[in-house]
């Protein structure tokens, strides 16, 4: 369990001053000249050697991508992109972050940026943030006042200008090359890649696209050091996280705890419990709506970090822990999560354009049971068809979570179709 | 260059090249949708992915690049799944109207699907439809078709330059469409009819004609512009049903402007298709015999001085040459070919060529348009221009009325005065023609159909030689030309002989006989009321409606024809139907009715035809490549650079879309020039 001093997110349930007043004293901004003054490569093989992977999902290594941006320009300016759209279902944990602790993301961004050579940086985010939005651009503007960013920030001698922009509210420009194309203002579809965005990225220039919390937890981790970051958590997945507990939980909640911890502690500590006890569990969905979804017989023992939701043959995500009780419908639940991706699917490439509707017709006729028990393998294969055949993993995000369905709760789809095709005969009998 | 192993057959391709045009160096054929050679890659259809060594999923081999030392596999289980897949996807919401589809047999969607497609489908949901959308009166569109690979996107914004295309919405409900309902403004839309890989954009005028297993296909070149586009010709018995562009690099590459493609309805209509002889002020039918007589009554004892041909914009260059012999023969010099009165000068082959070529464009890095609007007098090179500006935003100026090219131009005057700046340096875009390495200069008709032509041609020349356009190895002094005819009848020398009278003496009743091969644009009604006219050609237009006798002649898609573009090329179109009635091919009615004079054209057949004009000219013996040419002689034409005056210059083309004898008898050129040019057509009414 993570101990109190410990936590790199002390106000992440927003009962302090966010302001700046309040950031500094929680240690935000305290000395970071001195953090800069370490040197770039310092700065990157810090972040290397903390093991921080990347908080967006992917799970690739932070310090790895910033050593993938140019040490030499060729003339053309450096980018940190910070990807502030966070759209994933059950996922609110940058929303907090930015709510409570937005200097702590732009403390990360200076660092961030910096570290990669880039005097400018970007922060996209959501359009349905409003109010966070304006929290941080408050934070910004405050900042740049007091001197931590714009020209020689913090008297660090690098110049550094951190611009704000609000999405219109389309999922798909969470995913980093969608979110250039939208930053520089044209339709959000993903970008072939190669190239990748470290060598062409936004407006051409090399670019590193990072998640909020990624960039700010690496003030702390300078701050504290490697060392520390790396002894939490378990090996290769070390660090803390912020994890978002909803569902049919009795106290959904964001909480930050160390990544490797058991998913049925986390919930019962954090949240509470599941509603009418553990034994009432049916199923978790333990990274966020793209992952598939684990019965209750894995969550008894499952630990949360990326590599053992890996080996269960889901994934860690977000973070974004979606528990369903015996109440659920799974095959409802599911097929909620099937109109999401066909709604979000940029429609660019055949396999998710084409893909996305058909699942979601299946799934539909599978809540009522109006099918046949042959169409679940041919669903299993359509999601078979789209998953890896896509420019992005959108397509992968909507072939998932039915196929933790089909894996799991196979049985439950056979006897609705049963049960339909009685009530069939029953009627036609009548 | 990267060696890269293809189903075992190793290859080398240059680095930055792509895994498919690896696959198709080693003669492996991928299957694709989005991928053209011509577009940016998109990488949304993924039909062309192939398998990479150490790659765990597959890759779109249109998009990636390859590596040394690649192992690609483009027949592995794990390919053939995939291509499955994507065939699978692709037509679970495409109607499968195949046998309504105009794009049937020509589709690449049926076509692959015959490789990668199901024979039933495991689709058991409502398909979906939309909505057609409204391009205009060539683009036929059946939405519902789209597979949405974006290519006609893609041609709309980069080749055509008009980005008027797009997707709205996204996912399922993704559409291609204009947002707001409007016609395309471009001159090459029909290209979207041909890149379309199904049969979403389809040919409105051709629409339920014909399939493309019952056409014949027969090579031609264009006749609308002096680019001399290659086409193909698709017929169906004694009709041309419709014209389609032919692959070729120098020249259109596979490019055809909307006039050119879409006139075709022209060729049917106001034909001439008998002799017509004017008896008490009306035309009446006539035969052969009583025309050549009429003609013949007319000739028999005239002095020579008073007979004059001019010839027209879409002649061959046989029947020009039969008509220049024959008038030799009767004694005549007063021949011409500037029905239009451009001050051409013939001295000299470059004083009137596109010098640079066409796909000379590519290599120019900067250019002065003086007097045109190619967008308008030749739409397939104003693309080249504008792929030349794509590839590296050059520095492109213009003098004359400022219109939308497709790329940014700086106007720079509307008179030729301005060259007169350019060439001392005073004007600010001199500096960038002089720093240009490969400056090209580009002389429109608008710049020559006036009185100081002449000068404007010479000062013209005289500026590409101030700002270093001519050298051994460039020649970047160009005349874009209007006629298919043009260059042809200039190397001919269909030009006043010695003491001959041009086009203005022989209207303004300088000859007693004048002989019309195919012109229509001079103005009939300025003929002298006592000339008699003797019109020769395909279609009662201007020329026939003022003729005495009317010699019903051959259209370009119903003889073997010679015609030289604008650089100079040599090109043969091939017969591809017989003319209608009793229209015969030009040069053999000229040949005919020279034998009823007694005169013997000294050749009987096209062959002996072709010899005698590679000896007056030896250019056409040369026939389809042009070598690039330097500037060699910097002798300058005859004009005086310093004699231009200020007048405006007048474009050359007003209505891209009815500029000849075909295209006006055109309903579908009409129909475009009532959508395009509003103010035009009602003008007209």
């Amino acid at each position: 369990m993570l101990s109190d001093r410990d936590r790199i997110f002390t106000n992440l349930y927003g009962m302090h001053d966010w302001r700046l007043a309040g950031a500094r004293a929680r240690g935000d901004w305290d000395n970071t000249a001195a953090l800069l003054a370490r040197g770039r490569d310092a700065i990157v093989e810090e972040i290397k050697a903390s093991g921080l992977r990347g908080r967006g999902g992917a799970g690739f290594p932070t310090g790895m991508k910033w050593s993938f941006m140019p040490k030499q320009s060729d003339g053309r300016p450096c980018y940190l992109v910070v990807n502030a759209d966070e759209s994933e279902p059950g996922t609110c944990k940058d929303r907090d972050i930015i709510r409570h602790d937005p200097h702590k993301l732009i403390e990360g961004c200076l660092i961030a940026s910096f570290a990669m050579g880039a005097h400018a940086a970007y922060i996209y985010i959501r359009g349905e943030f409003y109010n966070e939005a304006r929290h941080l651009q408050a934070a910004i503007d405050e900042a740049y006042e007091a001197g931590l960013i714009g020209r020689n920030a913090c008297g660090s001698g690098w110049d550094f200008d951190l611009y704000l922009h609000r999405g219109a509210g389309a999922y798909i420009c969470g995913e980093e090359t969608a979110l250039l194309e939208s930053l520089e203002g044209k339709k959000g579809m993903p970008r072939l890649k190669p190239p990748f965005p470290a060598a062409v990225g936004l407006y051409g220039c090399p670019t590193t696209v990072n998640n909020v919390e990624s960039i700010a937890v690496t003030p702390t981790i300078l701050r504290r050091g490697a060392a520390w970051f790396s002894a939490l958590g378990r090996p290769k997945n070390t660090g803390t996280k912020v994890f978002c507990i909803s569902g049919h939980v009795n106290t959904p909640c964001n909480v930050e705890e160390e990544l490797g911890i058991p998913l049925r502690e986390l919930i019962e500590r954090y949240a509470g419990g599941v509603r009418g006890g553990w034994d009432n569990l049916l199923a978790i969905i333990p990274g966020g709506s793209s992952v598939p979804v684990l019965p209750k017989e894995i969550c008894d023992t499952v630990l949360m970090d990326f590599d053992s939701l890996r080996e269960v043959r889901s994934g860690l995500g977000t973070a974004a822990v979606i528990v369903m009780d015996k109440s659920t419908d799974i095959i409802k639940a599911i097929a909620r999560l099937s109109h999401f991706y066909k709604h979000e699917s940029c429609g660019q490439c055949t396999p998710c354009r084409e893909g996305t509707g058909w699942m979601m017709r299946v799934m539909d006729r599978l809540v009522e049971g109006r099918a046949e028990v042959e169409e679940i393998d041919i669903l299993d294969q359509v999601t078979r068809q789209v998953e890896g055949h896509t420019i992005c993993a959108l397509g992968d995000a909507a072939a998932w979570p039915i196929q933790g369905l089909i894996r799991h709760f196979r049985p439950e789809i056979e006897s609705r179709i049963a049960a339909f095709k009685s009530r069939g005969l029953q009627m036609a009998a009548e | 260059m990267a060696k890269v192993t293809v189903d075992g057959i190793e290859v080398e391709v240059p680095n930055g090249a792509s895994v498919l045009q690896a696959a198709e160096l080693a003669g492996k054929e991928i299957p694709r949708f989005c991928y053209h050679d011509r577009l940016s890659v998109a990488g949304n259809c993924r039909m062309c992915l192939v398998e990479v060594e150490k790659s765990p999923k597959p890759v779109a081999s249109c998009a990636f690049p390859v590596a040394d030392g690649m192992v690609v596999k483009t027949d592995s289980p794990m390919v053939r799944q995939a291509r499955r897949s994507v065939m699978e996807f692709l037509l679970i919401n495409h109607p499968l109207d195949c046998p309504i589809c105009d794009q049937g047999g020509e589709c690449d969607l049926q076509d692959q699907s015959m490789g990668y497609g199901m024979d039933s489908s495991r689709y058991r949901e409502s398909k979906r439809a939309v909505k057609d959308k409204n391009l205009g009166p060539l683009v036929k569109t059946v939405m519902t078709r789209c597979i949405q690979c974006t290519r006609c996107v893609r041609f709309a914004a980069e080749i055509a330059g008009v980005p008027e295309l797009g997707a709205t919405a996204r996912g399922e409900s993704m559409e291609i469409g204009t947002y707001v309902e409007r016609a395309l403004s471009s001159e090459l839309s029909g290209n979207l009819i041909d890149i379309c890989p199904v049969g979403a954009l389809t040919s409105k005028p051709y629409a339920f004609v014909a399939r493309p297993w019952e056409l014949k296909k027969i090579d031609g070149i264009d006749v609308f512009d002096a680019v001399g586009c290659n086409i193909r010709i698709d017929t169906r018995g004694p009709e041309v049903l419709r014209i389609l562009p032919r692959l070729n690099e120098d020249v259109n590459e596979e490019w055809l402007g909307d006039k050119s493609r879409f006139s075709v309805d022209g060729l049917k209509r106001r034909r001439l298709d008998r002799p017509w002889v004017r008896k008490d002020g009306k035309l009446v039918e006539a035969s052969w015999q009583e025309a050549f007589q009429a003609v013949a009554d007319q000739i028999k004892g005239r002095d020579g001085a008073r007979l004059g041909a001019i010839v027209g914009d879409l002649c061959d260059a046989e029947s020009m040459l039969a008509l220049k012999d024959l008038m030799t023969a009767l004694g005549s010099a007063n021949l011409d070919c500037r029905q239009d009165g451009a001050r051409l000068e013939a001295g000299r082959r470059d004083f009137y060529l596109f010098n640079t070529t066409i796909a000379g464009i590519e290599d120019a890095d900067a250019i002065l348009i003086i007097g045109s609007n190619p967008r308008r007098e030749a739409p397939v090179l104003n693309a080249r221009i504008r792929k030349r500006w794509l590839a590296g935003g050059i520095p492109i100026a213009a003098l004359g009325v400022p219109a939308d090219l497709t790329y940014p131009v700086q106007w720079i005057g509307q008179s030729p005065k301005a060259l007169t700046d350019l060439r001392r340096g005073t004007e600010g875009f001199a500096q960038a023609m002089r720093e240009a390495k490969r400056p090209m200069i580009i002389v429109g008709q608008g710049a020559l159909r006036r009185a100081d032509g002449a000068d404007v041609l010479a000062a013209a020349w005289a500026l590409a030689v101030a700002c270093g356009a001519m050298s051994p190895d460039w020649h970047g002094f160009n005349v874009l030309q209007l006629a298919a005819a043009r260059v042809a009848a200039l190397d001919l020398g269909f030009l006043p002989g010695a003491g001959g009278k041009d086009v203005a003496t022989m209207l303004a009743g300088g000859v007693d006989v004048l002989w019309l091969l195919g012109a229509d644009e001079v103005d009939a009604a300025a003929i002298d009321p006592k000339t008699f006219v003797v019109y020769q050609g395909h279609h009662g237009d201007r020329g026939a409606a003022r003729a005495d006798v009317v010699l019903p002649g051959a259209a370009y898609t119903e003889k073997d024809g010679t015609y030289v573009n604008t650089e100079g090329r040599v090109q043969r179109s091939e017969f591809a139907v017989f003319p209608p009635g009793d229209a015969r091919e030009d040069w053999r009615i000229l040949r005919a009715f020279a034998e009823t004079l007694g005169h013997r054209l000294p050749y009987d057949d096209l062959l002996s035809l072709r010899e005698r004009m590679a000896s007056i000219a030896p250019v056409f013996g040369r026939v389809g490549d042009l070598p690039r040419r330097g500037a060699v002689d910097l002798t300058p034409p005859a004009g005086d650079p310093e004699a231009v005056t200020d007048a405006p210059f007048q474009p050359a083309v007003v209505n891209y879309y009815q500029t000849d004898p075909i295209s006006r008898a055109s309903a579908t050129m009409a129909a475009c020039s009532a959508t395009y040019y509003p103010a035009l057509a009602e003008a007209a009414e």
